[in-house]
This record gives structure tokens, sequence and C-alpha cells, in this order.
């Protein structure tokens, strides 16, 4: 059932030919449901509940579970796997990960340490970080 | 009084920031007078062109044959052109530059202003890069990719044709700014705070033009990849690709992940400009450095879309005029690769005096020195390739030699900028000018006119003039250093950039003999042209069948120039240097026993969404809101409109197939020269 | 000597060439993830603004003074269940079930156009208390991440409308179903930018 597609309604190409359309069950979408919602919960109630004194912490836990989330709403919602277009939906979806992840990372690093090494400047200018 | 107001506030609406006192060629001092001379000459050459289409009465043919047309032959011609005329543009702003700069010494100010100087270093770079270069890269992996893998065309014919339409607008819009307003000051990368504060169109120009321009490149790079990915002719396993289709895969990928950074830096600018955002301000919490970081990220990457291309195009070459399969491939398809991911990680080397301090400047210092690595490793395998091979002296090989030399040289300096200590003497220095010259000219330029060379014949079945082809390399070549050694010579003793006038008079002998090498230079180019024309006239004599070099990939199994759909029947391709094994194994083509072939269809509609965008971006520029709200709907519309169109393919029938396949494009028949 | 030929009945017979034309699959899914991809780097770099931004408050107001986090939990709440409607719309697709389906799709429009109106109001709010996009560089950073992915739902939303129209005349032909699972994935990429944007801008946000 879930892998079923519509090649008999096609107009102009032979049926038959798989692209390998995952639609998903039923079963997976409540699945990725629960998985998202608890993972959407608990992140709210950290912060509003101020569960923990040291806000980095939170912070840190809350980013982690964002990653988890992510990977859910990857796996259960838009289905990728290893099959899906011979590997490669996966493969740029990896690329993009590491790149994302470069950018990311060594964009807030350069940031930062050109932010802290600036020289101090009058208020008017200055990055108000602690008002 | 009133009525003036309400005549004023009526204007305003029309043309919102639109006055006559936009147009520089009205103003009565030298700078006027040079656009209007500029304008005179355009004008007078438009026109005759345009006459002349009207008098042979070619529109109907250029609108169904080539504007609307899909097939990625014809768009990578269209590229190519647009490349070729838009080179033209930027040459003569080098040429300017370096005019002002051989006689503005002391007293001598030069005939230009800082101000116009300063707009054409400008428009000089951004144009070189986005609409030269990146015009003919994907020129040429339109053209040559699909026919490598044996496709009859690409993923998407459709989106080919509009990322064409919006590469031009985007260039018609830099070309609109030398006629009507002014063009940014803010240097080829428009840094922030210059491109904040500066009022006038000029940066809202830039910034709408690489907007159009860079919309074209990312569907480009979605489709070039695509098509690699799923129109490989059956048996084209990955590591049976050639090596020019691996490079244009990895250059789209890289176009992939880069080019939406530069869109959203753009845009981040642009919201600065229009909504008075704080991202790049130096007040209000905004952050100059990250523009710099941002644009940066795409701009690092984006020397390595223009080159990875054109190391594809070496390794056709060397192997063909060496008479020998390259040496390496595996180690070629792998070094490509890691020149991918690691381009990723050098950005920073642009700017390692905006102080980040050691641990960040020695961590991108290490990348840039680790890049070379693979680079070099290219090296060895064009070197390697050519040892004991039978190398025959043809233009494409000679621009190969050239690049070699050239190429290499400006690939050592570039691993003498990445010490960041030493880049802190050599930054925006001349010596920086004559590196990135040295590898964008000695690589990118020379690859581009080996490939002209050498898939010239393919594209139109004749092929170019030997000896004007020799005279123009050795112009390029001479030309090149003679211009550009007197700049590293300069940097080296501090000479800075982007200057217009200078009081040193003992630096002025340096300029002079800048400029005469930039004189070779235009001899280069004016011996290109002279072998194109001549080649066009003497192309009866100059005719060749499908293999005029004894090649060794699929496209030379094509007819030259190859029919719409490419090959009557898709190839089954066995081994690595496809048409060389189904030459050496005794194949003949077939005459008979042809199929329907299923192509897609024409379609106006990438023309007129693409038209409507640079209506758009026009009208944004000049703060003329209804016209930008009028034709951003309608280009809404028209996509919509076009989703409606479900009947964009056709058959070609079995008769016309047989037809192409009998033509006058197979002769003289030269196919299995050693079969 | 010579390896191609062609047979008694017309047909093609040779090792180098395929008789019949091969099957070219569709490109389309795998080029709209491609592109989907490369709206990620959008994303990314908008996200490196507000992290690099999100402080420099420049005296103005911080995150955790104007951010709504109860509204934002409604917000979550309409764009994660309207992901899971537009998946019982693929199901009711894959079953060819036209209506069930039509209606599945309208449901998440709704719920995704809730979305947007919650967002504009929370904006326009902001704007009227004097922390509109153009008072700090943090807000400029909050109001372009947020609104860009805004923009993409609306975008989302007029395609959805067209796509329905589609759907309705012409059936659930192949080009249909091809058309609807890019709009699918569209609709999943963009829940999921939006776990990025809840917990990096607001949640994260209103501690830092």
């Amino acid at each position: 059932m879930s892998h079923s597609t519509s090649h008999d309604l096609a107009h102009g190409h032979e049926p038959g030919h798989d692209e390998h359309a995952n639609h998903g069950t039923l079963r997976s979408y409540l699945t990725g449901f629960a998985l998202a919602a608890i993972l959407t919960i608990i992140p709210f109630w950290l912060v509003m509940g101020q569960v923990f004194a040291n806000h980095w912490v939170t912070i840190t836990i809350v980013l982690a579970l964002a990653v988890v989330q992510i990977f859910v709403h990857i796996v259960y919602f838009l289905h990728l796997d290893a099959r899906g277009e011979g590997g490669w939906n996966l493969l740029s979806f990896v690329f993009t990960v590491v790149l994302v992840v470069i950018v990311l990372g060594a964009s807030i690093w350069v940031m930062y340490t050109e932010n802290t090494l600036m020289m101090p400047m009058s208020p008017q200018y200055q990055h108000s970080a602690d008002t | 009084m009133l009525e003036a107001t309400t005549q004023a506030a009526a204007r305003s609406f029309l043309f919102g920031r639109l006055t006559l006192d936009s147009l520089p060629f009205l103003k009565p001092d030298l700078e006027g007078r040079i656009v209007l001379v500029t304008l005179l000459v355009v004008l007078a050459g438009g026109l005759a062109l345009l006459g002349y289409v009207t008098k042979k009465r070619l529109w109907g043919y250029l609108w169904h044959e080539w504007f609307t047309s899909v097939d990625h032959k014809k768009l990578g011609i269209m590229y190519m052109i647009l490349g070729t005329v838009m080179l033209l543009r930027g040459f003569a702003d080098a040429a300017m530059m370096r005019a002002q700069q051989a006689i503005a010494f002391g007293p001598n100010t030069g005939y230009l202003p800082p101000e116009h100087y300063d707009q054409i270093f400008t428009a000089h770079g951004a144009i070189m890069i986005f609409f030269v270069a990146m015009a003919y890269i994907v020129g040429l992996i339109n053209y040559v990719m699909p026919l490598q893998i044996g496709s009859r065309d690409v993923a998407f014919p459709f989106l080919n044709n509009m990322s064409f339409w919006f590469t031009f607008w985007g260039a018609i819009l830099f070309m609109v700014s030398l006629f009507v307003g002014d063009f940014s000051t803010a240097g080829w990368l428009g840094y922030p705070p210059v491109s904040e504060l500066q009022q006038g169109p000029g940066v809202d120009y830039y910034i709408w033009g690489l907007q159009l321009s860079g919309v074209g490149t990312l569907l480009s790079g979605v489709n070039f990849v695509v098509t690699i990915v799923k129109m490989r002719a059956p048996g084209m396993t990955m590591m049976k690709m050639p090596v020019f289709t691996w490079t244009s895969l990895c250059t789209s990928g890289l176009i992939i992940a880069t080019f939406p950074v530069l869109t959203a830096t753009l845009l981040l600018l642009s919201l600065d400009r229009y909504l008075g955002m704080h991202f790049f301000t130096s007040d209000f919490g905004g952050n100059v450095m990250m523009y710099i970081n941002l644009i940066w990220v795409w701009g690092h990457p984006e020397v390595y879309i223009l080159v990875l291309p054109i190391f594809g195009v070496y390794s056709e070459i060397v192997p063909t005029f060496s008479g020998k399969p390259l040496f390496g491939y595996s180690s070629m398809v792998y070094a490509t690769c890691a020149i991918m991911i690691l381009s990723y990680l050098v950005w920073l080397h642009h700017f390692f005096t905006m102080g980040s301090g050691p641990d960040v400047n020695s961590f991108f210092a290490l990348t840039t020195m680790i890049i070379s690595i693979p680079t070099g490793v290219k090296i060895f395998n064009w070197l390697f390739t050519m040892y004991r091979g039978r190398v025959q002296f043809t233009v494409p090989m000679l621009w190969t030699m050239g690049f070699l030399f050239t190429f290499t040289i400006g690939g050592m300096t570039g691993v003498m900028l990445s010490v960041a200590p030493a880049d802190f003497l050599l930054h925006n220095s001349l010596f920086l000018i004559a590196h990135f010259h040295n590898v964008i000219i000695g690589g990118v330029v020379f690859g581009v006119f080996a490939a002209v060379n050498y898939w010239f014949p393919k594209a139109f079945g004749f092929k170019l003039d030997e000896s004007w082809g020799k005279a123009s390399f050795w112009f390029w070549l001479i030309g090149f250093w003679v211009a550009f050694t007197p700049l590293y010579i300069m940097g080296l003793m501090g000479v800075t950039r982007r200057l217009s006038h200078f009081d040193n008079l003992a630096l002025q002998p340096y300029f002079i003999v800048a400029g005469f090498g930039a004189f070779l230079i235009a001899l280069g180019i004016l011996t290109f042209v002279i072998q194109i024309v001549v080649s066009v006239i003497r192309r009866k004599a100059y005719a060749v069948g499908n293999d005029p070099w004894n090649g060794r990939t699929l496209e030379w199994a094509a007819s030259s120039p190859p029919p719409p759909y490419n090959f009557a029947f898709v190839p089954n391709v066995r081994a690595r240097d496809a048409w060389m094994d189904m030459k050496a194994h005794g194949y003949r083509r077939p005459l008979e026993g042809f199929n329907p072939i299923h192509m897609p269809k024409n379609t106006a509609a990438g023309v007129v969404i693409a038209t409507l965008s640079f209506v758009c971006c026009f009208a944004l520029v000049w703060y003329i809101w209804w016209l930008a709200v009028a034709s951003f709907v309608g280009l809404v519309v028209a996509s919509i409109v076009h989703t409606f169109n479900y009947r964009r393919d056709f058959h070609i029938p079995r008769d016309e197939v047989r037809a192409f396949e009998h033509s006058g494009n197979w002769q003289p028949e030269n196919q299995g020269a050693n079969a | 000597m010579s390896a191609t030929a062609v047979d008694t009945t017309g047909n093609l017979q040779s090792p180098f060439l395929c008789s019949e034309e091969p099957h070219a699959p569709n490109g389309s899914l795998l080029g709209f993830w491609i592109y989907l991809m490369s709206d990620c780097f959008i994303f990314a770099s908008l996200f490196v603004c507000y992290a690099v931004l999100g402080t420099s408050t420049a005296g103005g107001p911080t995150a955790a003074e104007v951010l709504d986090l109860p509204g934002l939990a409604v917000n979550t709440a309409l764009l994660l269940v309207s992901s899971v409607t537009f998946g019982f719309a693929m199901l009711e697709m894959a079953r060819k079930r036209k209506t069930a389906m039509l209606a599945w799709l309208a449901v998440s429009g709704l719920l995704a156009a809730a979305f947007v109106t919650l967002e504009i109001h929370e904006f326009l709010g902001m704007i009227a208390e004097g922390a509109g996009p153009g008072r700090s560089a943090f807000l400029s950073s909050f109001f372009t991440l947020v609104g860009t992915h805004g923009l993409h739902v609306s975008v989302g939303i007029l395609w959805l409308v067209v796509l329905m129209v589609q759907l309705g005349k012409f059936g659930i032909t192949e080009a249909n179903v091809r058309r609807l699972q890019c709009l699918s994935m569209f609709w999943h990429f963009l829940d999921l930018v939006w776990v990025g944007v809840f917990s990096f801008v607001y949640l994260a946000g209103v501690l830092r």
C-alpha cells in the first residue's frame, strides 16, 4: 500500500517504472507526530517552567533536542533513506549537513573571535550584549 | 504652487527616483562626454544589428529557434555569445583603468575622476566573474556535458532556458547602469559601509543584477546535478564518466551550496538599504564584519566553481592530443571531490587582516595550503599524460601548455599569500591583483579559449583557423605576463589596489609596461575575433566530420553539429573512453532502423518570466513601486499559468530522424578513423 | 568487420547502442530535493546572523522582553499538525481517493494560513511596541529569519491552492502526483526549519 504510485494514470509514459516514491504509512506519520510532539513539549517546558537555574544547561538541552527532532522529521515525514533516488537524496543531504555545519560553526567561531578582539568603542556603537 | 507639488508627487509616483538628472550622458563634464560617446557607439551598433535582423527577416527564426529554445546546445551557444560580449565590456573597463594608471602621476590627474574610476573597477570585477567567467562555464557545461553522457537534453530543459534569460537580464541590468544612473563604487563584492551609505542607484543595480543572475546560476546547478545523476547513458557508471562531466558535477554541487549564501547576503544588504535594518551598519548593533564573512563563504568556493570545469576541459584536451588515456583517472576524480569539500574551508584567507586572532588565522592558512595538494595532483596527472605521448601542438593544446606554465606560477603565489603573516604585508596590494588574475586568466580564460577551439568543430561543423588561433594565444600569453609582472613587483613594494592617481613618479614606468601588456591582450582578443570571422568565411574549406581530433568521449560520436536529439540511438557505454572503445571495436553508425524520438517542446515561458523579473528589478533600483508590484504580480501569474501547461513534449517522427542521419552534418565522414 | 547491423525485422543490433529507447527517469523529485538542500544554505546564513547579532540589541528590547512563548507554542502546534494532515493527504492520494485527499490538503492549508496570520499579528504587535526590524541588529535578524520562513509558508499556501485546482481539474495524474510529492517535501521541510527557529531563535533566544 505504502509504495503504490499512480503510474496507471500516467499520460505519455509507459507505466511500471518505480522512482521509489515513498509516501510513508499512517503508522509512520503518527509515530513521527508523537515523537515530534514530545520533543517539542520538553524544551517548551524546560524554558517556560525555568527548570534549570543555569541557562546554558537549558540552551544546550534545547538545541540537542532540536537536532533530534530534525532527524525525526527527516525520517518520519520526509522519509529520507538510502534507497530513495539511488542514494542520491541521502548523499546530497549528508553533503548539505556537512557544509551547513561548517558554515554555522566556522562563521560563529570567526565572528566570535572578531568580536572579542575588537577595540572598545564609544558606548553608542557598542554591541550592547549586556544591557 | 499646489499644482507644482501635485506634479512633483505624480512624477515621483510614476518614475520613482528616476529623473533627467539621472542620465549621466546629459552632463556637460568629461565623464558625461565619455558616457555619451559610449552610448552613441552602442546605439549605432545596436541599431545596425536590429536593422540587419529586421531586413533579413530573422526575428521569427531567432524567436522560434533560439530565444524560446530548450535545446541545451543552443542555450550553450547563447551563453558563450553572452560571455564574449560581456568580455568585451569587461575588457574595455580594464583598458580604461590601465590607461588611467599609466598617465595619472603627479600633477596629471588622468582622464577619469575618482568617482568614475571606482565605478569602473567595480564593474570590471563583477562583470568578469558573473557574466564572463560564469556565462562561459555554464555555457560549456550546457553544450558538452549532455553530449558526453549520451543524453538527449538536460533534466529540466525549460528551467535551462529560464536560467539563461535570468543571467542575460542580470547582465543587461549591469549594462543599463552605464547610461541610466550610475554604478556601485563599492568594489566587486560590495563591501559595507561603502555599499550601505552610498546614495544613488549604483549599489541597487549591483544587488539586483547579481540576484537575477544568481537565480539563473542556482537553477543551472540543480539542473546539471540531476542531469548527471539521472540521465547518463546505460552502462556509464560514475567511474566511467568523462572527467569534464565529473568536474561539472562537483561545480554544480558547489553552486547549490554557495549561491544561496550569496543570495541571502545580498538580500540582507538590500534590507539594510531599503528597510533601514541593521545587519551591516556601524550603529544599532550591526556588524560590518558579518558581511565580509558571509560574502566570502560564497566567494571562495566561487573560484573553484569557475576553475573545476576548466580542469575538466584540460583533462579532455590533454589525452586527446597526447593520444593516450588520461593518467590517473581515479586520482583526478578524488582530487576534484577533495577540492569541492576543501574549498568550503578556506574562505577566511580573504580577510586574515580583519583580526580573527592567531588560532583562526592558522586554521584557515593550513586549510589553504592543503587545498593546493589536490590541485598539484592534477598538474602532475596532466604532465604524466603527456609524458611519452604523441603530443600534437594544436591550438587547444597550446592554450593548455600556456595554462600549465601560467597557472602553476599563480598557484605558487597563492601559497605565498596563504601564509597569514605574509598576507598582512600583501593584503590588498597589487601582488594580490596579479595573483588572482594569474589564476583566473591563466586558468579559466585560457581554458575557455582551449575549450572553444576544441569543441567549436562539434558545434558548427568546421574548425577554427589555426594561424589566427596561434596568434591569439601568443598575444594573450605574452600580454598577460607583460601586464601582470609589473603588478607583482609593485605589490611586493607595497603599492595598493584601487588607486586612480599616484604621487610617486618612480612607479610610472611599471604602469606603462602594464598598460602595454593590456594592449597586447587587446590584440589577443582582436585576433580571436578575426579567427572566428576568418573561419566562418572559409567554413567550406575548414569543414570537418564528427570526429576531427580523434576524440575519446561520446560527444565525438554525434554528428557535427549534432541533431536536436543528439543521438539517434542512445549509446550503450562499455568503457571509460566510450567513443574510443566504439572506434577500436569496429563501430559503424546505423543508417536505418530509426525510431521516433521523444523531445521537450520549446516554450516562451522562460523569456516571459525572466523579462518580468528584470522589469521588477529595474523598478526596485529606481523605487518605482507601482511598476515593481505590477511586474511582480505579472511574474507570479505567468509562473502559475505556465504550470497549467501539461503538454511539454512531442515526438520527432521517424522520417525526420532519418533525414537528419543522412544529412550533410555527417560530411566529410571521418568517424572511426582508426577502425 | 561491421559491428552494427539492422536485422530483417528492422531492429538495430549493436553492442554499442541501445536498440530500444532507455527509459529516462523523471528528475523532478530529486531536483526539488536538491533545491531544498540549497534552501538550507539560505536559512543557514540567516541563522548565522541571528547567532552573531541576537544579543546586539543596541539598548533596545531584548529577546526575553519581546518574544511571546505561549503564542509560539500555538504556532508550533499548528505547523506540526499541518505537517501530519499533509501526510494524510499523501496517503489518500496513494489510494486515489481524490475527495479525501483534497479535504486533508484544505485542512493543511488552513492550518498553515492560521500560522501565517498569527505570525503577522505577532510582527505587527512588535512593530507597534517600537520593536520593529529597524530598531536593532537583533530585531533585524529576528524579523528576517522568521519572516523568510513565513514567506516560504505563504508561498507554500499559494502553491497548494494552485495545485488543488489542478488536482480537481485534471485528477491524480502522474504529473500531478509528482507535483504533490514536491509540495509535500516543501511542507515538511518548512516544519523542519521551524524546529530550528523555535528552538534557537525563541527558546534559546530568550535565555541568552
